[in-house]
């Protein structure tokens, strides 16, 4: 189990990295919201959100659920209502 | 429905407890041109819109709620180590004599969030114009935000948020293309 604060640091390291990816993700699909017919934003976006996937999987193994309601399985301890919260980090 | 995700979209760090900093963001939380009023402006309008701008209203106006919580999240950084005495001296004692230090949308001055500051008029030029213009005057806010304050961290934040009402704004005017395209086709309704 890391120390607190090294827990923290690695938290804020990987959510940086979903935060990248997923900033590629939203520009594509707002773009596609008004280009629906270009296949190679339709590729890329299709191939980044199989990415995006297995980051969750990682960061949800690590720092726990990252969605409520089902999206992600919740588990015990560290589960979805245990901080920190975004605006916490 | 909406499905919350816990993380904000882009990192929100302050270098200092900065309440003054706090009061003129509150702007961009419950005033006019704010983050509040865009995400409830675009996700009700979209109802009515035609088929072809749905889909765009509805992620824009998602994306302005997770615009809303970074807000909230650099107002509770920067106010979260204050004195009642420290916000009073940032003007922020009416604030904390209401609220103590929960947010409200309310603008920089005080004025509580109305839904007057928003329109919807069922005619999709009428309203994307609107839109553009919302995204304009955000992305001005987020200039003057900036251009007051002296903290680093924050405002490599704000300025995540200024290019995004650029890109929004740039959407949006497709958007009014798209409808006039199908317009002269006569396959607008
Ligand atoms: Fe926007």
């Amino acid at each position: 189990m890391l120390m607190k604060h090294d827990r923290r640091v690695a938290q804020a390291e990987c959510l940086r990295e979903l935060q990248e990816l997923d900033f590629v993700l939203l520009e594509l699909n707002l773009y596609m919201d008004t280009h629906p017919y270009d296949k190679q934003a339709l590729e890329q976006f299709n191939c980044l959100s199989k990415t995006r996937r297995k980051l969750v999987r990682r960061y949800e193994k690590c720092f726990g659920p990252l969605y409520n309601f089902g999206l992600s399985k919740n588990r015990i301890p560290d589960g979805w209502s245990k901080g920190p919260w975004p605006w916490e980090i | 429905m909406w499905i919350y995700e816990k993380k904000l979209q882009y990192p929100v760090r302050v270098s200092q407890c900065n309440p003054r900093l706090a009061k003129y963001l509150i702007e961009q939380y419950g005033g006019a041109d704010g983050e509040l009023a865009a995400a409830l402006r675009y996700l009700n309008q979209r109802y009515t819109l035609p088929d072809k701008v749905k889909g765009l209203l509805t992620d824009i106006g998602t994306e302005e709620l997770a615009h809303l919580e970074m807000i909230a999240t650099m107002v509770y950084k920067l106010t979260k180590d204050a004195t009642p005495q420290q916000l009073e001296e940032a003007g922020l004692g009416a604030h904390y004599a209401n609220h103590d230090k929960a947010l409200f949308y309310h603008n920089a001055a005080g004025v509580p969030w109305t839904a007057t500051y928003i329109q919807a008029k069922g005619d999709p030029i009428a309203d994307l114009y609107e839109d553009i213009a919302a995204e304009e005057k955000a992305r001005a806010t987020y200039q003057w935000l900036i251009d007051m304050s002296d903290d680093p961290d924050l405002n490599d934040s704000l300025k995540f948020l200024r290019e995004r009402e650029v890109v929004h704004s740039q959407r949006f005017r497709e958007a009014v293309e798209i409808l006039k395209d199908c317009q002269g086709k006569k396959k607008y309704f």
